[in-house]
């Protein structure tokens, strides 16, 4: 039997939630106070994910870099590789948001898409 | 000279969204003055997500929520002039503004919004000891050349302070390739928000030491370590309890302060609590016509909440300038802010000229758990809250309706509180 620790992040009272897990099977969860910290702590050890947010240089803009994320949350272990996936490339302006900066980046079928408007020069 | 019915000072988050409101309400003639670039403020360089869930329902990033209202900025036609500075504002709503176009000019307003946002509390603030080397940074600056300018302000860092922003930053600097060695934070709780210790600390396994705090920095050309102490109940370092953390960066994120030199320069009266200016129900300040919103004029921990504060000015200006906004009555009622309670905005209503419903903000001073927050009308309790938990990181509201008061005749003061349960 595996015991994982979290805090809770469904509001401020971060209960110490313990998971005691069989395998990659939730057998109980204790230690919170309320049902969206069950729901929480269930996704947080079986399929935890995240959002990443980054930076791509931009060549030709009125800005060096753009701000970019992954469209929708990729798996918490990837978030390095995705990073480091947009570290040396450089994209021409001018970008819109929304546009795809790399599809399926670090391989989760996921794409790194811009949040800023960046006009050319 | 220039003039318009609403000049608002700052296109960041506030300005933008009080600009909006006020087009909204009827009122045409307005123009917004920034000192950066580009609209958006702070937005720009918060390049997270987690923006917008209560304004837009969706999860956003700092510089997709700032197009959102640029956007409704351009569409309704509203002015506004980039890379001017406001250098004074006077009481008959004159303002001197410079840039590089026009040199020194001045605006008559009706009416001015104060959006002006905050500035980070720096090392000068805190009486560390130590040499001047580089490598200390505010937390904010980190992020503005990390995030904007592409650089990387050092590859060991330490951080002090758990305010949000410094939180991000141990994330965003770990992403990047730094080694994040250690937050400590002052207090025995961190003034950031839960999900940001889970999702920028914990899932790097960064450690957050609370009751600690930097006693030394080490280096005297660049930053070469800090040493870090454990402190006792009344913010003292314990003798014994130090530790050395080599390093070549130290990122400050010890607080915000409300930027208000423009208001004192115009003789608005200020809160010591907030930093920033003591307002009625209208978000009006003490002088007639000028208005506050957004964190100058307390800081905010959601800039969904900054929005609508900042609404709620650009209305009640356009009221002002329309004629509508009358006069305040001798029936104001103060709001007193007591056991618990640090501050509320705004700090009086006037019934005759609230709304239906006001949302009153305030923060508490320290954690509660099982607690409740209170409102009394005088002597009688009249709202009473249970919360599972209030925390100064996180701010609270409490909403007051209109009929309410005006049943109590005769009504002085309405004290929020936190009681034990």
């Amino acid at each position: 039997m595996d015991i994982r620790n979290l805090t809770c992040i469904s509001c401020p009272m971060g209960c110490q939630i313990t998971v005691e897990m069989n395998g990659s099977e939730v057998v109980r969860v204790s230690g919170n106070t309320c049902k969206r910290g069950e729901v929480y702590a269930r996704k947080e050890v079986t399929d935890p994910t995240r959002i990443v947010t980054t930076t791509v240089r931009v060549a030709g803009g009125k800005a060096d870099m753009v701000s970019v994320k992954t469209r929708s949350d990729i798996p918490k272990g990837k978030m390095s590789d995705c990073v480091k996936a947009l570290k040396d490339i450089a994209v021409e302006a001018p970008v819109h948001i929304g546009d795809v900066i790399m599809s399926d980046v670090a391989g989760t079928g996921v794409d790194i898409i811009a949040t800023k408007n960046v006009s050319k020069i | 000279m220039e003039s318009y019915d609403i000049v608002i000072i700052g296109g960041g988050p506030a300005g933008l969204a009080a600009a909006v409101s006020a087009k909204r309400s009827g009122i045409s003639s307005i123009l917004i003055l920034e000192r950066d670039k580009e609209l958006g403020g702070i937005l720009n360089q918060c390049i997270h997500n987690g923006f917008g869930l209560h304004t837009f329902k969706e999860e956003l990033t700092g510089p997709e929520y700032a197009q959102r209202f640029i956007d409704q900025v351009e569409e309704l036609g509203i002015g506004y002039r980039l890379n001017t500075m406001v250098m004074e504002i006077s009481r008959e709503k004159v303002i001197t503004a410079v840039n590089r176009e026009e040199g020194l000019f001045e605006i008559r307003a009706k009416a001015v919004i104060l959006a002006m946002g905050c500035r980070e509390r720096s090392r000068g603030a805190l009486n560390i000891p130590g040499y001047r080397p580089a490598g200390i940074y505010s937390a904010g600056t980190a992020q503005r050349l990390v995030n904007m300018e592409g650089l990387m302000p050092g590859r060991e860092v330490v951080i002090l302070g758990s305010g949000d922003i410094g939180l991000i930053m141990a994330r965003r600097m770990t992403l990047e390739g730094a080694k994040v060695k250690v937050v400590a934070e002052l207090m025995p709780y961190s003034g950031g928000l839960k999900r940001n210790i889970v999702q920028c600390l914990d899932d790097y396994g960064i450690p957050l030491k609370l009751s600690h705090t930097v006693v030394d920095i080490k280096g005297k050309e660049r930053v070469e370590g800090v040493t870090l102490a454990e402190v006792d109940q009344s913010g003292k370092p314990i003798p014994g309890t130090e530790e050395e953390y080599p390093c070549d960066t130290l990122l400050l994120s010890v607080g915000l302060i409300p930027e208000n030199e423009l208001s004192n320069g115009m003789g608005v009266e200020m809160n010591s609590a907030t930093s920033g200016p003591v307002v009625n129900e209208s978000l009006e300040t003490n002088i007639e016509g000028v208005f506050a919103c957004g964190n100058v004029l307390h800081v905010h921990d959601l800039v969904d909440f900054v929005s609508e504060e900042a609404a709620a000015a650009g209305k009640n200006a356009a009221s002002y300038v329309k004629g509508e906004l009358r006069a305040e009555s001798a029936r104001t009622i103060r709001l007193v802010p007591a056991e618990g309670v640090r501050y509320t905005v705004p700090s009086t209503i006037d019934p005759d000229r609230m709304d239906e419903t006001l949302t009153v903000r305030f923060r508490v001073g320290a954690v509660y758990k099982n607690c409740f927050v209170s409102a009394y009308f005088d002597d009688e309790r009249v709202l009473r809250r249970k919360r599972q938990i209030v925390a100064p990181g996180e701010m609270e509201e409490i909403r007051l309706v209109k009929e309410q008061i005006l049943k109590y005749s005769g009504l002085k003061a309405i004290t929020v509180k936190i009681e034990e349960a």
